[in-house]
């Protein structure tokens, strides 16, 4: 295991690294291309183990991105989960740091106003796509496609704190209700 | 640019408060929703932002997390980058993305650990089941809440624009970079249109 670590680290590094500068849309939309970087070029989970670290990253606090680090632990242990979270979110915080410059300083110009203003329904729409693909993945029956819509109406209507949801969520799976 | 009440997207240096923001504020105000936020942290980061810290207006929170939805990599890390270097410069960005990644790292890694110990048993995988279709429920209402602006302004161009998106990408699923190279120049055009119209 330890020879063949520092190499894993390296293909760790790299591949999320260029993949991340690739990544437009957000982790959700990005979530097939880690399956075919993790499962089928490396190997390095199975479907199931996919399968599995999705759930989690979306149960763990902190953004979805982190499936990555869980990803980096199954190659090459807390080392790795650093290295995939460094690599997948370093590049392009760069790149997102120099482009709001450019931005700012273009702030006397309409362009950016325009620009702006019209990626506003693109990024709805794919968030709305992104939450279609998920929901046919997590709602395999009526009872959890029915607490799904629940916890919308509910979430969108209340100020209820979003984490109640998730424990109530939770326990209805553990009593194995869906 | 004129402040005209039909140019809704001039947006940057106006924050509602102006009030400087300090580096630990911002490394906890983001380590704080980035730890609340199960199954995502869009919800909470916009409820920090714009309802509770009001760092920005609900418009304003929009055109910024557009702008990083459409940077590469993790919308939410570039929020936090973006964001922070607005109001504090590069320290600004690095106190935000820290606090943001730091704190789950290690619960995730803990995680890991745990799963790869007792990832077989069959309780916690209904759990993990349940939980999961409450994420998806959030995920659709936060949905919802960043609609809303646009259809209090009643723009039936970008709500189009919006639905074309969403049939390409989630029921037709054509590969993204196709659809955004199309969508992204038609919809600029479209606002051009539609601010120039809306000009008095």
């Amino acid at each position: 295991m330890n020879g063949t670590s520092t190499g894993s680290l390296w293909t760790i590094a790299w591949t999320f690294g260029i993949m991340s500068l690739f990544a437009v849309g957000g982790a959700n939309a990005a979530i097939p291309e880690i399956h075919r970087i993790a499962v089928e070029v490396n190997h390095w989970l199975t479907d199931k183990q996919f399968a599995d670290v999705f759930a989690i990253a979306q149960l763990s606090p902190g953004p979805n991105v982190l499936i990555v680090a869980l990803i980096g632990y199954q190659v090459a242990g807390i080392l790795g989960a650093l290295v995939a979270t460094l690599s997948m979110c370093g590049p392009t915080a760069a790149v997102a740091y120099s482009a709001s410059r450019v931005l700012a300083r273009s702030k006397d110009a309409q362009w950016p106003g325009i620009v702006q203003a019209a990626l506003v329904p693109l990024s709805i729409g794919l968030m709305s796509a992104s939450g279609l693909v998920v929901m046919m993945t997590a709602d395999t029956s009526r009872a959890a496609f029915f607490l799904t819509a629940t916890t919308a109406v509910l979430a969108f209507a209340t100020g209820l704190n979003p984490l109640w949801l998730l424990v109530i969520g939770g326990m209805l799976g553990f009593a194995g209700i869906l | 640019m004129p402040a005209s009440p039909s140019l809704p997207a001039d947006e940057l240096p106006e924050t509602p408060t102006r009030t400087p923001v300090g580096l630990g504020t911002l490394f906890i105000a983001f380590a704080k929703m980035s730890l609340a936020g199960f199954g995502g942290v869009l919800v909470w980061a916009r409820r920090a932002i714009v309802e509770q810290h009001r760092w920005m207006t609900a418009d304003e929170f929009n055109e910024t997390f557009a702008l990083c939805h459409f940077l590469p990599g993790p919308n939410i890390v570039n929020l936090s980058v973006v964001f922070g270097s607005r109001i504090r410069g590069v320290p600004g960005a690095v106190a935000a993305c820290a606090g943001l990644l730091g704190p789950p790292v290690v619960i995730v890694t803990v995680l890991a650990f745990l799963y790869a110990r007792y990832g077989d048993l069959e309780a916690l995988r209904h759990t993990l089941a349940g939980v999961s279709c409450a994420a998806v429920g959030l995920l659709f209402a936060v949905i919802a809440r960043m609609m809303l602006p646009l259809l209090k302004r009643r723009e039936p161009l970008s709500l189009l624009v919006l639905l074309a998106v969403f049939v390409a990408v989630g029921l037709m699923r054509w590969p993204l970079p196709a659809v955004l190279l199309v969508a992204t120049p038609v919809s600029i055009l479209l606002t051009m249109v539609v601010q120039r119209r809306g000009r008095p």
